[in-house]
């Protein structure tokens, strides 16, 4: 192993990752996570890889994407149809491999025309194109139209999911903490300049949009395993936003900020099951007020580093 | 001398504004060139054309690559960036959230040797290029003496130091020519003349062609070898500062006619 | 050809209620630059006004239409004020993301107190005999859609083009600080932009009431985005341009369920959308503005 991979950081990120995995597991097996909470857990563990892969598109490359539902709708019935075929684990693989494919190559048509476009012209004609993704599956004989897949074999399993999340933070914060991390980030901050000093801003904006994409279908896959049940009506507009919610809560381009923002809304999700109409209220009332009085998020543009924490307390002594 | 870049009747319209018209500039090998002319002559657009932003209307844009003659008019910006030619902005366009180091490093990236894949896997060509970057990149703020504000933001840098990141980020790119519009814009006279010593210097020391727009006459007439003068979208006089200062068009065209 | 022409007749109509909407959107766009998301549920919400207007109140059809108006109208300007003043010197997806917000609480603050279940609008308020020319169909509900919509584009583009508040309008929305400097109120005047477009989305909230005869807390989503898309096809923040786009939607949209699937109805109206997108995202009568560099 090179000695750059064993820093005490990373050590660090390693332990965080194994310790929350066995303390969930722990209070699982001993009923403190009853099958009730084991639910919105398994959820705030999707709803982290949708956060934070849609935070690589909208906060770190600074393209405003609003159909990501219709990645994560891709990868959920590509698991979904396989695995009803072959219900095993190698069917799950393969499911999550499709949705992949065929989300990569719909990023692709999708984002080779449409990120030209700026800012709003772009979150409209994503949501447009999502939409499109939905009305096609809610058509097709294959994915059963309107009334979706049911009795999905549950292959979705807590060491999978926890595998899930980690994979797709470590991606996307790599990626970020690279050469074409950096490219990504200065076309967020001036898309002209960026191009004047030799970056391909098209090609950076399609590698941010890609990835983002198949970590979604991922999201997805991971979602029809886990919930027997996928319909086209799940991946409306409204998860789009569902989504876009947890990364302006947090901070766009924070990824520390779109995981706990993807607990905390999962916790008051959660608490306010019962009261769906009063939750989409307070959704819309607090997006308004934290546009207005604090449009970086709760958390800014802030990020956990074991790195600076280490170097601070040296810095200490 | 070597002709490095030759611009043959370069002409944009916008609409039926004719911005530029017609001009014709041969730039040779390491020379440092002034570009002047009142408030919207077109300097700035000429310069747009030539690194990209704007596509040419009409007219020829040579660029001598080592003996090599390249088509410059309608390629992207990155690519013509990709020639080995930078620029400045006359209203600064840094990267404002990034700090002052990462702003060097995002230039320097046409000459980072991996790619998506070795970044997310982190493989061993990430752990090399990026000890490379990092050191080149400090090699330079060192250069326009920045090193100290590295893990600054760079929007909160004060005005003059902004100028100077924009020069070091445009020579991250290793140009062979630079383009600099109007470096010396809001600088008070200490700062100008460190400028000027900065340009000399980087000059010398990376064999870089100049070609500066600017409106502080002393600046110019004090450093530039030769002077193209810019009226109206077309170009009206070219020499000498000498010549320059004596020549009745551009004299017309700065003071107006007389009655 | 008879049902070409039948279906053209029902996609004007449809087309009307969409530039009817495509209006206050382009209005607001070209004055804020900014995609008003809410505009959709301020015209869900005059369809409910009307409907509570005509079954509580038992108001006659003009009356609630009038009211209807004055209230949507009253509450675009509340929402600009409360929501998007705060706002207008951030980013536009800062506004965006708000809009959306507003979005929310409008539709589901309408849902709490109206219950989520579909409402069927009293179907007496208008006299719906049907006329026939030659085996084309035409209802008189269809006739009042057309009379009203025409009627209000005349007086909307008498007060943009005429009043010294539609030159007011054109002026912010060309610079908004040149024309402060010019003594223009800017603050007036964008909220009256509001209260225009405001007032025709409500009163095409009431038309498709009567017309469709069902209305419900989240009808405003889609034909609010579709009128948006009408928007851009016509070009963003022209007038003429948002009544053609609004027609060629309707008449898209209903072509499509007529000679294709109904399925594929919503389908076609964002395929346009990113044809004009890629094509010419100026739209038909748009402006090209470039950055300046």
């Amino acid at each position: 192993m090179r000695k750059e991979y064993l820093t005490k950081e990373n050590i660090a990120w390693l332990l965080l990752a194994v310790g929350s995995f066995v303390i969930c597991s722990l209070l699982m097996n001993l009923g403190i996570i009853n099958s009730y909470y084991q639910i919105t857990l398994y959820n705030i563990c999707i709803n982290i890889i949708l956060a934070v892969s849609l935070n690589l598109v909208i906060g770190i490359c600074g393209q405003f994407s609003l159909g990501h539902a219709g990645f994560m709708c891709i990868g959920a019935y590509a698991a979904g149809i396989i695995t009803k075929m072959m219900p095993n684990f190698g069917g799950f693989v393969l499911g999550i491999l499709v949705g992949f494919v065929l989300s990569a190559i719909v990023a692709l048509i999708v984002s080779i025309p449409t990120l030209r476009l700026r800012g709003d012209y772009l979150a409209i004609a994503t949501l447009g194109f999502a939409e499109i993704i939905r009305i096609l599956v809610q058509n097709m004989k294959i994915t059963n139209g309107a009334a979706g897949l049911n009795g999905i074999p549950q292959l979705t399993s807590w060491p999978l999911l926890m595998i899930g999340v980690v994979v797709s933070i470590v991606v996307v914060c790599n990626y970020t903490h690279s050469a074409p991390g950096r490219a990504c980030i200065s076309i967020r901050e001036d898309e002209i300049a960026s191009e004047a000093m030799g970056i391909n801003t098209t090609k950076y904006k399609v590698i941010a949009f890609v990835i983002g994409a198949l970590l979604a279908s991922l999201a997805g896959a991971l979602y029809a395993c886990n919930f027997y049940v996928i319909k086209p009506s799940q991946f409306t507009f409204n998860k789009s936003i569902d989504i876009l919610v947890m990364v302006v809560f947090g901070g766009m381009g924070s990824m520390t900020s779109s995981v706990i923002a993807a607990i905390v809304i999962g916790i008051i999700n959660m608490v306010l099951a019962n009261f769906s109409e009063i939750r989409m209220i307070i959704y819309g009332l607090a997006l308004v007020a934290i546009m207005i009085f604090k449009p970086t998020g709760l958390l800014g543009q802030r990020e956990l580093s074991f790195k600076k924490l280490f170097s601070s307390r040296k810095g200490a002594k | 001398m070597e002709p490095i870049l030759e611009v043959k009747n370069l002409t944009k319209n916008f609409g039926g504004l004719c911005a530029v018209s017609n001009v014709s500039m041969t730039i040779n090998q390491g020379e440092l060139i002034g570009l002047i002319g009142p408030n919207g002559a077109g300097k700035t657009t000429l310069f747009n054309l030539l690194t990209g932003v704007y596509e040419p209307s009409s007219g020829l844009i040579e660029l001598n690559d080592d003996g090599q003659k390249i088509q410059l008019g309608g390629l992207k910006p990155y690519k013509i960036t990709g020639y080995g030619i930078s620029r400045t902005f006359q209203n600064i366009r840094l990267f404002k959230a990034m700090t002052v180091l990462e702003n060097v490093k995002v230039a320097m990236h046409k000459n980072i040797r991996y790619g998506t894949i070795a970044a997310i896997l982190r493989l061993p060509s990430y752990y090399s290029e990026e000890k490379w970057v990092e050191e080149k990149a400090c090699e330079l703020l060192k250069e326009v003496g920045l090193y100290s504000k590295r893990n600054e933001m760079a929007t909160n840098l004060p005005y003059g130091e902004q100028r100077r990141l924009e020069i070091a980020r445009a020579l991250a790119i290793q140009p062979k020519i630079l383009f600099l519009d109007e470096p010396a814009a809001g600088m008070n006279p200490q700062e100008t003349a460190d400028l000027t010593k900065l340009i000399h210097h980087i000059r010398e020391k990376y064999k870089l062609t100049v070609i500066l727009i600017e409106h502080d006459m002393s600046l110019v007439m004090n450093i530039c070898e030769r002077i193209y003068v810019l009226d109206y979208g077309k170009m009206i006089a070219n020499g000498s500062p000498e010549e320059i200062k004596n020549n009745e068009f551009v004299i017309k065209a700065y003071l107006g006619e007389e009655i | 050809m008879i049902q070409f022409l039948q279906q053209m007749i029902n996609g004007l109509s449809l087309g009307s209620i969409y530039a009817l909407i495509a209006l206050g959107y382009t209005m607001v766009y070209g004055i804020i630059k900014l995609i008003n998301f809410a505009h959709g549920d301020v015209y869900m919400l005059g369809a409910f006004v009307a409907f509570y207007a005509t079954t509580f109140f038992h108001l006659n059809f003009f009356v609630a239409l009038v009211v209807a108006m004055v209230l949507c109208g009253v509450l675009g300007v509340v929402i600009e004020r409360i929501a998007y003043k705060p706002l207008r010197h951030a980013t536009r997806i800062t506004a965006l993301i708000t809009a959306m917000g507003v979005s929310y609480v409008l539709e589901y603050t309408t849902q709490y107190f109206a219950g989520s279940e579909v409402k069927t609008f009293p179907t007496d308020l208008l006299d719906n005999t049907a006329f026939s020319f030659g085996g084309v169909r035409i209802t008189m509900m269809q006739i009042y859609i057309f009379v009203i919509t025409i009627v209000l584009m005349i007086i909307l583009t008498y007060i943009v083009n005429k009043t010294k508040m539609g030159r007011a309008m054109r002026a912010v929305s060309v610079d908004e600080d040149a024309a402060k400097l010019m003594g223009i109120n800017v603050d007036t005047t964008i909220s009256f932009t509001f209260f225009l477009g405001s007032c025709l989305a409500g009163v095409a909230g009431v038309l498709v009431g009567v017309y469709y005869n069902s209305i419900n807390p989240l009808m405003g989503m889609t034909p609010g985005l579709k009128a948006f898309i009408a928007a851009v096809f016509g070009g963003i923040g022209n007038i003429p341009g948002a009544m053609i786009g609004g027609l060629f939607i309707g008449i898209a949209e209903t072509l499509v369920t007529a000679y294709g699937s109904s399925l594929y109805k919503d389908a076609i109206v964002y395929v346009i959308l990113i044809l004009v997108l890629i094509l010419k995202p100026d739209g038909l009568l748009g402006k090209n503005v470039k950055e300046k560099v």
